[in-house]
């Protein structure tokens, strides 16, 4: 177990946190501000992966694969927020459960229906591709490190929206009093429609950053899902700030886990077994983190409500 | 003249009235997660029902949606309502697992265009349960085979933490004579190997070896190709399928599969199906296609010398396979699985398309590791 191995290690679980709080962040914002629990926000990763697909296809720029894919999932997000959510803030989060797991048969099988049934090809751009040597002579993919710099300037972008302007106060104002700020004039419809594009915008982005380096394919967006949910919990529902340290813990365990876990239990087990236990147990390593933490925190790290 | 071509006609049709007709059930996956598997398997077999002209044989399509539990209904209403006199099309095992034994055990045949579980081809085999495309484990055994003749010494080898990625790396084992720098099971679903792919970069391995079916192997592939390890890689068939390698692109240029089919083994049944599956569904066939031809031609061979009705003499047309595989001579082994010779190819770029050619052979008349526990 060498320093290079752990190093990487720690730069893979790095990469995979702030890809899953690209997730989080759309997640925790419309669950925070809209009180709305949204099944179909890993339909909008994969929306934003096939339009990324789609157009770099077409042009051959992976510059503009990235704004169509963050365009075409804020578009579908606002669509969707207008003609099938907005019917739903009233409602039970059962009745929300089921609308929005109903949009995700609608958008997997309209993406089937639109691209076929085989995955779609999305490479990564000639000047990113192709490993880089850092510091302390660790090969690393300069893809997986351009991402890592990309996730970190979207949680910059985030913050100062939400700290330092206008719309970032009234996002916050949702969160805790949606009827008072309604009362002060602001357009909470209009509100609730850009929050929304914003959060689908940010899934659309994740889906076409990591549909490069893994598979564009129908129903890629739902096992991010629930990892994001994950995050959120541990975060505490509604923060930005608790959204992002969560998704940097649970990729870190996630990633540590897998590899040192059974390289733990070979300490004192057979190779066999302790492969098997292992690699059983890392699956189950983030679930055991969000247990631990909604112990000692039931609202989550940063969550104020409970 | 007229009036002897109706009567011509209508003695035609009072012929194959009065012949048994074949009602055949298919269940396969046509949508959500590797719906391209079950749409070629279900392209491939009509296109064989189409070509043979016939009309005593009618096919009964439905989608299982990879679902055990529906499999098992739409099976239930295939033999209850249906009445369908023979089941086919299972792409996964775990289905194939729920729907064959009781549907065998209620008296139909069963023939497998693609899912060959052990569980199926020792102890559970089954007289009227037959198996076109292979046993599980055939590729991996051979893909070990291959590792051999190159030279390889010491494999990272991975898959999938389900039965059929442990039935792999065991198939693999069974026939590598190379040492292990490390094995290693992934979740089911993964799709970021950047984990793993680091512990290959510090194992000192010479050769890595996976079985990642679906997306889990496009992901697997590009980022391995992007990550500065360059050791050789082989596997079996399933990342490297005409409908997956589009997907994966030149991350997979070069890479050495296993595969008992190929678009370019050469014999007339094979040349006239890639030619005219092509032709009608405007892509190059898949393994998965092949299988599904090749299942309806075996079929077909059956019908043709004997009544449905009569299981011993219809079971015994089976078991002679008299038909034209498109892998060239094709026989069944003691346990209705089939005697194939498994071929090396690799994969190639052929203008825009990427496509596999064939090597050579792995293991030739290979029989698979099951057959002795099988009692008919």
């Amino acid at each position: 177990m060498s320093f290079l191995l752990i190093a990487e290690q720690v730069l893979n679980g790095l990469q995979f946190g702030v890809m899953l709080f690209l997730m989080a962040a759309g997640l925790t914002l419309i669950f925070g501000v809209m009180g709305l629990i949204n099944l179909a926000h890993g339909s909008l990763y994969m929306v934003g992966a096939f339009a990324a697909a789609a157009v770099a296809g077409a042009t051959g720029s992976f510059l503009l694969a990235l704004i169509a894919a963050l365009a075409a999932a804020a578009l579908a997000g606002a669509i969707v927020e207008m003609v099938v959510i907005r019917r739903l803030y009233a409602a039970p989060h059962l009745d929300q459960v089921l609308a929005t797991f109903a949009l995700i048969l609608i958008f997997s099988e309209g993406t089937r229906f639109v691209f076929g049934s085989f995955p779609l090809f999305l490479d990564i751009p000639d000047a990113l591709s192709g490993p880089v040597t850092l510091p302390g002579g660790i090969e690393y993919p300069l893809y997986r490190l351009s991402l890592i710099g990309a996730g970190l300037a979207v949680a910059a972008g985030l913050w100062f929206l939400t700290a330092r302007t206008r719309i970032g106060i009234q996002i916050r104002a949702g969160e805790n009093d949606r009827e008072m700020i309604a009362a002060l004039g602001v357009d909470i419809s209009k509100l609730y429609t850009l929050v929304f594009a914003l959060g689908a915008g940010l899934a659309g982005l994740a889906g076409a950053l990591v549909g490069a380096i893994q598979s564009v394919q129908v129903g890629m967006g739902e096992p991010v899902l629930i990892l994001a949910f994950v995050v959120i919990v541990i975060g505490g529902i509604g923060s930005i700030k608790g959204a992002f340290i969560g998704a940097l813990l649970v990729g870190l365990t996630d990633t540590l886990g897998g590899v040192f876990l059974p390289e733990l239990f070979k300490l004192f087990m057979a190779p066999d077994t302790a492969t098997q236990t292992g690699s059983a147990l890392a699956s189950m390593a983030i679930y055991i983190l969000m247990s631990l933490v909604l112990i000692w925190r039931p609202s989550g790290l940063f969550g104020v409500r409970l | 003249m007229k009036k002897l071509l109706l009567a011509t006609a209508s003695a035609a049709l009072m012929a194959s009235a009065a012949m048994a007709e074949v009602k055949v059930g298919m269940i396969t996956t046509l949508s959500g997660g590797g719906a391209g598997l079950g749409i070629d398997v279900r392209d491939g077999f009509m296109l064989a029902i189409e070509q043979s002209g016939r009309d005593d044989i009618e096919v009964v399509i439905e989608d299982d949606q990879r679902k055990p539990d529906i499999a098992v209904q739409l099976a239930d209403k295939m033999i209850q309502s249906e009445k369908v006199d023979v089941l086919t099309g299972i792409i996964w095992s775990n289905l194939a697992m729920a729907v064959v034994p009781a549907s065998v055990a209620q008296g139909k045949f069963y023939l497998s265009p693609n899912a060959g579980p052990s569980a199926l081809a020792g102890k559970g085999c089954h007289e009227n349960y037959f198996n076109v495309a292979w046993q599980n484990d055939n590729l991996h055994e051979a893909a070990g085979a291959y590792a051999n003749t190159a030279g390889y010494k010491n494999s990272f080898i991975l898959a999938p933490n389900y039965p059929a990625g442990k039935d792999a790396l065991t198939g693999y084992k069974r026939f590598f004579g190379g040492d292990l720098a490390g094995e290693v099971y992934t979740k089911l679903g993964q799709t970021d190997y950047a984990a793993e792919i680091a512990q290959i970069r510090a194992s000192g391995a010479d050769s890595v070896f996976f079985f990642l079916p679906g997306g889990m192997g496009i992901s697997f592939l590009k980022q391995y190709a992007d990550s500065g390890v360059d050791l050789p890689v082989v596997g079996p068939a399933f990342s490297f399928d005409q409908g997956i390698l589009q997907a994966v692109g030149d991350a997979a240029l070069g890479v050495v599969n296993t595969s008992q089919w190929n678009k370019d083994i050469d014999n007339p049944t094979n040349a006239a199906f890639v030619e005219s599956f092509s032709a009608k569904y405007g892509r190059l066939p898949s393994l998965y296609a092949s299988q599904g031809f090749d299942t309806a031609n075996l079929l077909i061979s059956a019908v043709d010398k004997a009544d449905v009705s009569d299981a011993d003499a219809f079971r015994a047309a089976l078991e002679a396979a008299e038909f034209d595989s498109t892998r060239g001579a094709f026989k069944f082994g003691p346990n209705h699985h089939p005697v194939q010779t498994i071929y090396a190819r690799e994969v190639i770029k052929e203008g825009e398309v990427y496509t596999n050619k064939i090597l050579g052979p792995a293991l030739e008349d290979h029989a698979d590791a099951y057959a002795g526990a099988c009692k008919m």
